[in-house]
C-alpha cells in the first residue's frame, strides 16, 4: 500500500516537557487512521505538526509526498484541517465562509457555486445559506467545518476531535460524512477520545504520555489485548 | 462607532485644544488723564478682544488684580505722557503682564504692544512681567499673517487632530482585528491553507485602509461644516498622501499584532508608539523648537510627516514638489513597516 504520511522519530519538546516522544508511524492512502489517546497525550501536538502549524523539534516527516521542513506550503495545498476549536468565521454567513475558503484554494467561481449548492443540499442547510454561522447549533457547525475542510478535495484531511461535545446521533451522522470522504479517496486522520469511534477506523494508534503504545486494526488490537472492545484495550494501555 | 468617535473627538478637541487668546482682561492705570491717554484707552475699549476693567489710579491696585488673576495685563500710563510725547516726540508706557502662563503672556504683550504702536509709533511699551519672565527679545510687528490670516487656531488644530484620528482608527482597528483572530482561533484555519503571507497581510490591510480614507473624508467635511476650514490645496493630492501614509501606519499596527498574543498587548504597545509619535509629531509644539535629538527621532515618525502634509496642503495649498521630501519618507516608512509585518507573520509557530 502507498504511504501518504511517513513519520520517523518525531520529537516535539516544549521547554523541558516532551509532548511527542520519538513517534514513528505511517498512514496509508485512503484509510481512516484513528489517533487515540487521553487528554494531554500529545495528539493535538502531532496533528498540528503534520498540518504545518507547528514545527517539530526533530524527526523526519513527509506528508502527501512533501517534506515537512522544506515544502510546507505545498503540503498545505493538499490537506484539509478541522481544529478542535471551531474556527470558521462566526460573523460571516455559511455562504461567505465557503466563498472565502474556496477563494483561498483557488477554486473557480463556477465550480464553487456547483459544489456549494450540492453541499448545502446534502447537509440540509439550504435555508441557512445566508445565516451567520455563529447562530447555528454546534452539530451543524461541526458538519459544516468538516465539509469546508474537504471543499478543495485535499488528499488528506486532519480532524482534531471533530465530535467533541456533540450528541450521539449527530456523531453518527458525522461519521457518515467521514466514510463518504474516505470513499471519495480522501485519507482521513482523526483524533478522538471516544473509544466507540475507534471501531469505525481502519487502523488505530493509541498514545499515552507522548508515546505510541499500540498501532493496528481494531480487531487485531482486541485480540492482542484480549479485550471485548477498544475501550478495554485503551484502559489496559493507559494504566 | 468608527464614525461617531472621530466626530465627537474632532468637535471636542479642536475647540478645547487651542492656544487662542479668547479675551484679554486689561486694567488701566491712567495717571496722565490727558486726551491722548483717553484716546488710547478708548481704542482698547473698542476692540472686542479686550475687556478693559474700571480704570484705577493706583498701580498697587492693578498689581493686586494681576496677582488675583482678575486681569491679564495692566497698562500704566505715567503722568505727563502726553506732554513728553509732544515735547520729546517720545513717551514711555508700562505694561505689566501676568506671566504665569508664559505663552499667553507673550501673546498678550505682543498684541497690546502692537496696538499701542499702531496708535502712535512714538509710544514705547516697556515690558514688565510678574513673576519675572524673560520678555520676547523683540516685538515683531507683522502686517499680515499668511495662510491663516485670521489667526484662527481651529484651522491650525483641525488638520492636525484629523491626522491623529485617522492614525488611531487605522492602527488600532487593524492591530486588534488580527490579534483577535489569534484569540478566537480562526487564524489556525487560515494558517493551514496555502495562503501567502503577503496575501494575508494585504487582506488585513485593505479594509482598514479604506476605513481610514473614509474617516479622513468624513473629518474634512466636519471641519468644513463646523470650523469652515479652508481647503487651499488639492484634495486629490491630500488623499494620495494619506493613502501612502495609511499603508505605513497600518503596517506598523499589523506588525505589533503579529508579535502580540492578546488584545491587551496590542493596546499597550500601540499606545507606547502613539503617545510618542503624537506628542513629538508637532500637534501642540512646533517641531522646529524641539531639541535636535527629538527632530532626529521624528525622522521615523510617520505622524510628523503626515501632520505637516495635512497642514501644508490644507492651509497653504502646497503641491507635490513642495512635499517631495515628506513623500519619500512616507514611502520608505510604508515599505519598512509593511515588510516587517509580512516578515514577522508566522504561519508555523
Amino acid at each position: 500500500m502507498e504511504k501518504i504520511i511517513t513519520v520517523k522519530n518525531l520529537v516535539k519538546k516544549f521547554g523541558s516537557f516532551t509532548a511527542n516522544d520519538n513517534l514513528t508511524f505511517d498512514v496509508f492512502k485512503g484509510e481512516i487512521f484513528g489517533f487515540l489517546g487521553a487528554n494531554g497525550a500529545g495528539k493535538t501536538t502531532t496533528i498540528r505538526i503534520l498540518c504545518g502549524l507547528s514545527s517539530p523539534t526533530s524527526g523526519e516527516l513527509k506528508v502527501a509526498g512533501f517534506d515537512i521542513y522544506k515544502e510546507t506550503e505545498k503540503i498545505k495545498q493538499n490537506i484539509g484541517y478541522m481544529s478542535q476549536k471551531f474556527s470558521l468565521y462566526e460573523d460571516l454567513t455559511v455562504s461567505e465562509n465557503i466563498q472565502l475558503y474556496a477563494g483561498i484554494y483557488g477554486i473557480s467561481v463556477k465550480k464553487r457555486k456547483e459544489k456549494e449548492a450540492e453541499l448545502l443540499k446534502k447537509l440540509d442547510l439550504e435555508n441557512a445559506k445566508n445565516k451567520l454561522i455563529g447562530g447555528l447549533p454546534l452539530g451543524w457547525k461541526q458538519k459544516l467545518a468538516f465539509s469546508i475542510a474537504i471543499f478543495h478535495e485535499p488528499k488528506i484531511v486532519f480532524l482534531d476531535e471533530p465530535t467533541g461535545g456533540v450528541d450521539p446521533v449527530t456523531r453518527r451522522k458525522f461519521w457518515d460524512l467521514i466514510y463518504e470522504a474516505a470513499n471519495n479517496g480522501i485519507t482521513v486522520f482523526v483524533t478522538t477520545h471516544y473509544m466507540d469511534e475507534a471501531e469505525y477506523c481502519d487502523r488505530v494508534s493509541i498514545m499515552d504520555a507522548g508515546k505510541i503504545e499500540a498501532l493496528d486494526t481494531p480487531a487485531k488490537l482486541k485480540e492482542i489485548y484480549n479485550a471485548k472492545n477498544i475501550d478495554e484495550v485503551f484502559l489496559k494501555i493507559a494504566r | 462607532m468608527i464614525f461617531g468617535v472621530p466626530l465627537i473627538q474632532m468637535l471636542i478637541l479642536v475647540y478645547a485644544a487651542t492656544f487662542d487668546m479668547q479675551k484679554i482682561d486689561m486694567v488701566v492705570v491712567d495717571k496722565d488723564l490727558s486726551s491722548t491717554s483717553r484716546q488710547l484707552v478708548a481704542k482698547f475699549d473698542a476692540i472686542p478682544f479686550y475687556n478693559v476693567k474700571n480704570a484705577v489710579f493706583d498701580e498697587k491696585f492693578a498689581e493686586e488684580m494681576l496677582l488675583k488673576d482678575e486681569a491679564d495685563i495692566a497698562l500704566i500710563i505715567p503722568v505727563n505722557m502726553e506732554r513728553n510725547l509732544i515735547r520729546d516726540n517720545e513717551a514711555q508706557l508700562q505694561l505689566l503682564v501676568n506671566a504665569i502662563d508664559g505663552n499667553s503672556a507673550q501673546l498678550a504683550f505682543s498684541y497690546t504692544a502692537n496696538i499701542i504702536a499702531g496708535f502712535n509709533k512714538n509710544l514705547i511699551a516697556e515690558w514688565k512681567g510678574t513673576p519675572e519672565f524673560a520678555p520676547p527679545a523683540k516685538v515683531n510687528i507683522s502686517e499680515s499673517y499668511w495662510y491663516n490670516s485670521e489667526l484662527d487656531y481651529k484651522w491650525y488644530m483641525a488638520p492636525g487632530i484629523l491626522a491623529i484620528l485617522v492614525t488611531l482608527v487605522g492602527m488600532f482597528l487593524a492591530g486588534m482585528n488580527l490579534v483577535r483572530e489569534k484569540e478566537i482561533g480562526t487564524i489556525e484555519q487560515l494558517n493551514v491553507t496555502p495562503i501567502k503571507k503577503y496575501q494575508f497581510i494585504i487582506g488585513k490591510l485593505v479594509p482598514f485602509w479604506l476605513i481610514g480614507l473614509f474617516d479622513l473624508a468624513f473629518g474634512l467635511v466636519i471641519a468644513k461644516l463646523f470650523f469652515n476650514l479652508p481647503m487651499v490645496g488639492s484634495l486629490f493630492l491630500l488623499f494620495g498622501f494619506a493613502s501612502v501614509y495609511l499603508i505605513g501606519v497600518l503596517g506598523l499596527g499589523l506588525f505589533i499584532s503579529t508579535v502580540s498574543d492578546t488584545q491587551q498587548q496590542v493596546m499597550f504597545v500601540s499606545y507606547f508608539f502613539l503617545i510618542i509619535f503624537i506628542l513629538m509629531g508637532g500637534i501642540f509644539t512646533p517641531v522646529e523648537s524641539m531639541p535636535n535629538w527629538a527632530q532626529e527621532v521624528n525622522r521615523i515618525n510617520p505622524i510628523f510627516y503626515f501632520m505637516r502634509i495635512m497642514r501644508m496642503v490644507v492651509l497653504k495649498g502646497s503641491d507635490f514638489f513642495d512635499l517631495i521630501k515628506e513623500f519619500i519618507s512616507l514611502v520608505v516608512l510604508g515599505i519598512t513597516f509593511l515588510s516587517l509585518a509580512i516578515w514577522r507573520y508566522r504561519k508555523t509557530a
